[in-house]
């Protein structure tokens, strides 16, 4: 009974759990990165446990791969050290840790997974509860396999209508937080529904579960349909539903109505429709992160970019997900459009979206990306401006040099 | 006398310590590097013991824990903010960096002014007038109470938090 969180918690615990309730629960994995992965094995060290299940702790080198400075390296050393004392097999070094995640087959519908990372929501697109957390929270799951949570309440989004063209599930997702604010989901989950959810593809709800920390949310769950069974195999898939839930809020978002959103310097809540920004002069265009890195993503960008070439005043970078995500666009021939196109491929990871290795943006300096943030600072010089939109605005803009309208690219 | 230092809504993780500051796990350099770029003048200003007082969605962003050990390293004694988000207040309740959520007192102070906090009530006195913090949840009284939630796990295990669930 209840809400899909209420499902999960209540099977898990094997008693009707209810939002507000504080609760000890197993979780399936525990996962950390490169740059929370250090905190997190310093922490459980000072718990001189042994480690709960080494096949159960997921290590992903992916903000600073491969290292660009001594210091990231020895971090990267200190975790290869502590997956060789402990017996951790998960280590990876493949692409963004939530893609990994999904990839690798560790998020399923019905499961509960923590992250030491914000965008650990991004599982919730499979029906997992999955919420990011910070290293200290990891280190004991590390020890005990489990974690505490106030089970939240949840806030359904339900999106009607069909996509018009141009629009993506990153539009959805803006406009959502446009209405609701930076932290409109603030200790709450959330549900998205509608049948705009029921006619995307996993990668677009992927989107739109990573983007819910992005407005406070702890969790961001979808439903597991048909589209979850073709994606993970019918037996991964057990019946998971809303049963009677009852709903803190009820959001309706007629998608049909919406032009592309765009998220303004610098908040992700400063969102505006693209026709009030066109034109705005760009130094970068990147495209990937954990949200608008996946092969949909880069294929929508191909498309854009095929015989054409991007503006030679703008930096375009390309970050595919994950390797596996880099192989089908090389395969399909999506690598050499954007190189041909004079756009620059970089390795799978999380590249410049938190300005740590390439593509960091100089004072002044403004761009245009495909992924979830737009502090002042996030992608280099605290002087510089991030806009942030859909992979096919990304692809126009890179074309024109500025922000462009893709349903206007001839 | 402790001081306040003022800050806006949405302070993000990457203003409190940006992604090019937290590749490491040296308390000391983190506290350094506490609002390098958005208050460059920070960490050398703030004394032991001194407070920050915030608006609305403190620490949104990354689930970085550098954050508010950046705080904690650059001695600040308490953080108070409109509200927080829910990562960062996690991570500073874990940490043992007190958190407290005030909504009154913000339009009442300014950067600079004198201000006493008693963490373990919440009391907040400042320009003569007593503000109070909202209560925390069990679970984090529980880990104020223990120090850290390392410390909580060490000395009692789950069993401190699964005690109080079964006694709802």
């Amino acid at each position: 009974m209840g809400t899909l969180t209420e499902e999960i918690f209540s099977r898990r615990l094997g008693r009707r759990v209810q939002a507000g309730d504080v609760v000890v629960a197993a979780v399936d994995y525990a996962m950390a990165h490169d740059v929370t992965g250090p905190l997190a094995i310093e922490a459980f060290r000072t718990l001189n446990a042994p480690l709960w299940d080494p096949e159960r702790v997921i290590l992903v080198f992916d903000h600073i791969l491969p290292a660009n400075t001594v210091a990231a390296a020895g971090l990267h050393r200190m975790i290869r050290d502590f997956a060789d004392e402990f017996g951790v097999r998960n280590v990876f070094q493949e692409g963004i840790c939530h893609q990994v995640m999904v990839e690798r087959g560790f998020a399923r519908p019905g499961g509960i997974i923590v992250g030491a990372d914000s965008h650990s929501t991004t599982y919730g697109a499979l029906g997992c509860f999955s919420a990011g957390m910070g290293p200290t929270d990891i280190a004991v799951t590390f020890a005990t396999g489990k974690t505490w949570f106030r089970v939240p309440e949840t806030i359904r989004i339900e999106l009607r209508g069909g996509l018009p063209p141009g629009v993506l599930a990153k539009d959805l997702a803006l406009q959502v937080i446009r209405r609701l604010g930076a932290e409109g989901a603030n200790y709450l989950a959330v549900e998205w529904g509608g049948e705009a959810v029921a006619a995307m593809t996993i990668a677009q709800r992927l989107t739109l579960a990573n983007l819910t920390v992005d407005f406070g949310g702890k969790a961001g769950l979808c439903e597991p349909d048909e589209a979850t069974r073709a994606y993970l195999g019918e037996a991964e898939v057990s019946d998971l539903h809303p049963i009677r839930p009852a709903y803190r809020e009820l959001v309706e978002v007629d998608a049909q109505r919406l032009e592309p959103q765009v998220a303004c310097p610098p908040a992700i809540d400063n969102v505006q429709d693209l026709s009030a920004v066109e034109g705005i002069a760009l130094d970068e265009v990147f495209v990937g992160s954990c949200t608008n890195g996946r092969l949909e993503d880069l294929a929508i960008v191909a498309g854009y970019f095929q015989g054409r070439q991007v503006s030679p005043r703008t930096r375009t970078i390309v970050v595919p997900a994950s390797k596996e995500v880099y192989l089908q666009a090389l395969a399909a021939g999506y690598i050499q459009t954007f190189m041909e196109a004079g756009a620059i491929v970089m390795n799978a990871g999380c590249g410049p979206c938190l300005g740590r290795q390439h593509g960091v943006l100089g004072p002044g300096e403004r761009a245009l990306s495909t992924s979830n943030r737009n502090y002042a600072g996030r992608m280099g010089s605290p002087q510089a401006e991030i806009y942030l939109a859909n992979p096919a605005v990304a692809a126009a803009s890179a074309l024109a040099g500025a922000i462009a309208d893709p349903r206007r690219v001839a | 006398m402790a001081r306040i230092f003022k800050f806006a809504d949405g302070i993000s993780t990457d203003a409190i310590i940006p992604g090019r500051y937290n590749v490491t796990t040296d308390r000391a350099a983190l506290g350094k590097a506490c609002f390098v770029e958005a208050r460059p003048d920070f960490s050398g200003a703030a004394k032991p013991g001194d407070v920050i007082v915030a608006g609305r969605n403190f620490g949104c962003g990354s689930s970085r824990e550098h954050a508010p050990l950046a705080i904690q390293a650059a001695g600040i004694g308490a953080v108070i903010a409109r509200s927080f988000a829910r990562i960062f207040y996690r991570n500073a309740i874990n940490i043992g960096l007190p958190v407290i959520q005030c909504d009154q007192i913000y339009d009442s102070v300014s950067d600079g002014d004198p201000i006493e906090v008693d963490v373990r009530s919440g009391r907040i006195l400042t320009g003569g007038r007593s503000f109070g913090g909202a209560t925390p949840g069990q679970v984090a009284l529980a880990i104020m109470e223990a120090g850290t939630l390392i410390e909580l796990i060490k000395t009692r295990g789950w069993a401190a938090i699964e005690d109080m669930s079964a006694a709802r």
